[in-house]
């Protein structure tokens, strides 16, 4: 029966595991990708903690996961509730909110780019014409982040939101028409019925988030890589740039090991979930 | 009943305001596909006087979509078949073994699901370098397998899981062996999950952008988003045609998500909404 499964494991093997191994090995060489690999002890460490840029990168992925862990969740809880209540709009809201989760980041990113936050062609060009000075975030290190994760928000939270509804769904009617005859509003039911009713889905989904927020790289590479001057650099940005740019592979194994070690509490939590659950079922 | 007229309004208050923003990008883009990169900075807001149609053409053209695009189909259909053909039979076992080994397998492609791309991504790149599978559309699919398989496998087990086990009991004691209890009994119950595996997947492969820009890097195997990325940037200029690039390049995706979304919602969200 092993046979089942041994192309499958053995791709993921070949693939995942064992360079991932690589990457923690690699962290304690030296190499620029080209030579042969020089033991290094801890000098990559030593050197990334000694960066400024590092701890910059740190600090912006912990922000990151503060966004992810409120604000999309919030506005996807909210919009849930509303669907729930308005059952006949479903069918239309659901897939356009949905939408832009399906079209490519790398095209997502250029949209906002162009469309929204371009001081010439965008939304911010409009708005200054018209008597709001707004400048451009992107090119501001102070706001560049939340520019990006703006756009990240964009992408993500329709996705959230036809989740919770699907998990809200399934909360008794009677608990819901309970609530509604005694006046509840909209808060309150969201607050004491249905935020109460999906714990589990919301639960997972706060730790993908930690998860992914660790991982952040798509949306920051392709609209600002990591800039202006580091101001929305995250770990994994400065892990590409070091490998791919500066031609320094043990500093971006170790960028890349310390990340993986932020997102593994997190992953632990996932698996002990997933791994309940799985027995639960069977 | 104050307090339920007042919840239906906010709610349809909120559903406006939500789907207006899900939009408004996606509709300046279309919108501004069609005009002049002078239009464009005149005013992003005002609808197209003319249909500049030449953005399109012209963008086809300078882009190199039309082999792009062709790539970018090649990686998502051979990425579909490795998963399909990977995942399929070890879903099956994942679902119907027990013991101790078996948990084990499964706890390992769960964990596999949380690794980060760039824990592995600098050791994959200078090995494949060395075997010369840098440029490679087959090398990438096979990453790209490494990635999506995990989740197949779940979604698919769960439909095992489903298949009531007197089926293949029945199977067996017409002798038949486990392969052919697969290929007969399990593999046509499977195919609602696989066509579900393989929109998923193709929309992930398609979508990808850390390996593809990675890995291909030569216009003998550039896929469209690597192509269209490399094509602009912050300081594009010729806003029009780059929009009109965006446009052709995601309208294969969208049309797709138009026929089939209720497949792309229930795949994507599946394993998310816990009981």
């Amino acid at each position: 029966m092993w046979l089942f499964a041994l192309p499958a494991l053995l791709i993921n093997v070949c693939i995942i595991l064992i360079p991932a191994l690589l990457t923690l090995m690699m962290a304690f060489f030296a190499w620029d990708g080209i030579g042969v690999p020089a033991w290094a002890g801890l000098a990559n460490f030593q050197r990334m903690f000694g960066d400024a840029v590092f701890w910059l990168a740190l600090t912006n992925n912990f922000i990151w996961t503060a966004i992810f862990l409120t604000v999309p969740i919030c506005i996807a809880l909210a919009m849930a509730a509303a669907l729930l209540l308005s059952p006949r709009s479903r069918a239309v809201v659901q897939p356009i909110i949905f939408l832009p989760r399906i079209l490519a980041v790398a095209v997502s990113g250029r949209i906002f780019q162009g469309m929204i936050f371009s001081p010439a062609t965008g939304l911010v060009a409009w708005l200054n014409e018209h008597g709001f000075s707004v400048a451009d975030p992107l090119a501001d290190p102070d706001r560049s982040l939340y520019a990006v994760a703006a756009v990240d928000i964009w992408h993500w939270w329709g996705f959230l939101a036809v989740v919770f509804l699907a998990a809200m769904r399934q909360i008794s009617i009677d608990q819901i028409e309970a609530a509604r005859l005694d006046g509840a509003g909209f808060l309150a039911l969201l607050r004491y019925v249905l935020v109460p009713g999906i714990r589990p889905t919301l639960t997972l989904m706060l730790i993908l988030t930690v998860i992914w927020s660790f991982q952040v790289f798509e949306f920051i590479y392709i609209v600002t890589q990591g800039g202006p001057a580091y101001g929305s650099e995250v770990l994994a940005t400065l892990a590409y740039r070091h490998a791919f740019f500066e031609g320094d592979v043990g500093q971006a194994a170790a960028a890349a090991s310390v990340m993986s070690l932020f997102g593994l509490c997190a992953t632990a939590a996932y698996l002990w979930i997933q791994i309940r659950d799985s027995a639960d079922a069977t | 009943m104050t307090a339920d007229r007042l919840n239906k309004a906010l709610s349809l208050a909120l559903i406006g305001i939500a789907s207006f923003t899900s939009l408004l990008p996606i509709a300046l883009a279309v919108m501004n596909a069609l005009k002049t990169t002078v239009e464009i900075s005149t005013n992003p807001l005002a609808p197209p006087t003319t249909f500049h149609v030449e953005n399109f053409t012209s963008a086809w053209k300078s882009a190199a979509l039309g082999p792009s695009l062709l790539h970018s189909a090649e990686v998502a259909g051979l990425t579909i078949l490795l998963v399909c053909l990977t995942a399929a039979p070890c879903a099956y076992v994942l679902a119907r073994q027990r013991g101790k080994g078996w948990r084990i397998l499964i706890f390992y492609f769960m964990a596999s699901i949380t690794v980060p791309v760039q824990l592995y991504l600098y050791p994959l790149y200078f090995i494949f370098a060395k075997l010369g599978l840098v440029n490679s559309i087959p090398a990438v699919a096979l990453i790209y397998t490494a990635m999506f398989s995990p989740f197949a496998i779940f979604l698919l087990r769960t439909y095992v899981i489903s298949i009531p086990f007197a089926l293949e009991e029945a199977a067996q004691v017409d002798g038949a062996t486990p392969w052919q209890k697969f290929f007969y009994v399990i593999l046509p119950m499977m195919r609602p999950g696989l066509l579900t595996v393989a929109i998923i997947v193709g929309l992930n492969a398609s979508n990808e952008f850390v390996i593809a820009v990675t890995f291909l890097q030569d216009d003998s195997t550039i896929t469209a988003i690597v192509k269209f990325y490399n094509l602009t940037g912050q300081y594009s200029t010729d806003w029009g045609q780059m929009l009109a690039a965006a446009v052709m390049i995601v309208l294969p995706v969208v049309l797709v998500f138009v026929f089939l979304q209720r497949r792309f919602i229930d795949g994507m969200t599946a394993g998310a909404v816990k009981a």
